[in-house]
């Protein structure tokens, strides 16, 4: 689980741009790239170190004009950790 | 292939210069190199990059020979930054100075990474045949300290593959991010030095039980270090997916402007590769018929054409096929169902009847800037112009 008040960053090693050949959202890192689907990159762009797990779910809401997508943050984010593509960063 | 449809390359290697301070004997630059010399400038390169990522690219390796004996190395990853590329610079280590490095990771450079050829100085220095160890080591503590993200590469043989528990330790002592474990592949030098540098099935097996051992380890105690072991397809007797399959996913500009599907192609005859110099990336990469040459599947022989790991495999290597079988259209040499298998056999075979004599082998014995010794000859200009003269045999395939 990553706490509620966490400020989740892109890690050091990845980077998170947009490629038009591509027409879709990426994470590089040493010698390859990771294709993100639509949820994965609204979710990890908005993870900049600065905004909380609860601010980035109500912007997503709010973005989305939809709500409960607490769960969906949460289980995505805690994915990312697993595979070293964010750092939780501590509680604000 | 029709633009429209067909993929662009995703990584461009980027092969600087073929000038290497290192002398190492399994160097995958060609034996020939040196007949090569002309480099692209600076513009050049900075027009073939913006090629390549106007097509799709994403990912470029600065490489060589050594990449930072160029004094515009700094300006081209700036330049490549700024059109969107993933930089990687794949480096020996000589001439990375701390300024250096902080000048690179000011310019974009994403990540480093750094090769050794041992974890003790006495074989790093004798198969490099450079006194650079202890330089190498130094120098990856300067990676870290500019907040690179850092692979280390080591190439494995015989004679450092017993060292392969001390290479684990040394990698995660330096913070590397990765470990490669880069079983030597035999094109070029190693196919040269083959004889001298192919370990048994035993020691590999060995060496292969210590790393799954280490990943265990590090897994239990979560370290992030990951370690690859690239298959030693001999052994292993399963085609690697060569480059993922020729004219994929990689392209390769060398030194002089060449464009080739992979490190080792140009050596393969019959084949016209386009130069960058004259051709876009565009036409060389769509267009070439070197290119398409082995591209897909249509070219196959029945064996592969009708293979299962057809569309895994891509039928393996196509330098291997012609270094070992004569022909760069054959199956890969180190499948079961090649009919010229048993010429890796042979050379597996040697390699066991060769470990049972060593006992009595002198010890190996650096000296600096040497052109032979342990019975291998090292990388370097007069070697390769020797070894590529007319009248040489380095060619042949008969292992």
């Amino acid at each position: 689980m990553i706490d509620s008040r966490a400020r989740p960053a892109v890690a050091p090693m990845y980077r998170l741009q947009f490629e038009p050949a591509q027409d879709a959202w990426v994470l590089l890192y040493p010698e390859g790239m990771v294709r993100l689907n639509t949820p994965a990159a609204e979710i990890l762009r908005r993870c900049d170190g600065q905004r909380s797990v609860e601010a980035i779910v109500d912007d997503l809401e709010l973005a989305f004009a939809c709500d409960g997508l607490a769960g969906d943050v949460h289980a995505f984010l805690c994915q990312a950790r697993e595979r070293g593509w964010v750092h939780p960063g501590a509680p604000s | 292939m029709n633009p429209a449809t067909g993929k662009p390359p995703f990584w461009l290697l980027a092969e600087l210069t073929y000038r290497c301070p290192l002398h190492c004997v399994f160097c995958s630059n060609p034996v020939d190199y040196a007949r090569h010399d002309a480099e692209l400038d600076t513009a050049a390169w900075k027009r073939i990059l913006g090629e390549a990522r106007a097509l799709g690219a994403v990912q470029l390796g600065f490489s060589g020979g050594e990449p930072l004996l160029r004094d515009d190395l700094e300006a081209l990853v700036a330049h490549a930054r700024s059109l969107g590329f993933y930089t990687n610079l794949i480096t020996s280590g000589v001439g990375l100075t701390a300024a250096r490095a902080r000048a690179l990771r000011d310019a974009g450079l994403d990540h480093v990474q750094l090769s050794f050829q041992d974890s003790t100085r006495e074989l790093n220095d004798f198969i490099s045949s450079t006194r650079t160890f202890d330089m190498k080591s130094r120098v990856a503590a300067i990676i870290k300290d500019a907040g690179f993200p850092m692979v280390l590469n080591c190439v494995m043989h015989r004679f450092n593959l017993p060292h392969v528990g001390r290479i684990v330790d040394m990698a995660e002592r330096m913070g590397a991010d990765f470990l490669e474990l880069a079983n030597t592949q035999y094109y070029g030098w190693a196919w040269h030095n083959r004889a001298a540098l192919m370990p048994t099935v035993d020691e590999l097996r060995d060496a292969e039980a210590i790393v799954v051992a280490h990943r265990e380890r590090l897994a239990s105690v979560g370290q992030a270090m990951k370690i690859l072991w690239v298959s030693p397809d001999y052994a292993d007797a399963k085609p690697k997916p060569c480059m993922s399959g020729w004219g994929a996913v990689f392209l390769v500009v060398a030194p002089d402007g060449l464009a080739l599907p992979c490190h080792s192609a140009r050596m393969l005859p019959g084949l016209q590769f386009p130069n960058l110099r004259e051709t876009s990336v565009r036409d060389a990469w769509f267009d070439s018929a070197a290119f398409n040459a082995y591209r897909g599947d249509a070219w196959m022989n029945g064996t592969c054409g009708t293979c299962d790991e057809r569309h895994a495999d891509h039928g393996g290597c196509r330098c291997q096929a012609f270094l070992l079988a004569g022909d760069a259209a054959a199956t890969d040499p180190v499948c079961r169902k090649s009919e010229h298998r048993g010429r890796v056999d042979a050379l597996l075979d040697a390699a066991a009847a060769a470990a049972l004599e060593r006992g009595r082998e002198a010890p190996l014995r650096f000296v600096p800037g040497a052109a032979t010794g342990g019975g291998l000859v090292f990388r370097g200009d007069a070697a390769s112009l020797a070894l590529s003269a007319p009248s040489s045999e380095l060619q042949a395939a008969t292992p």
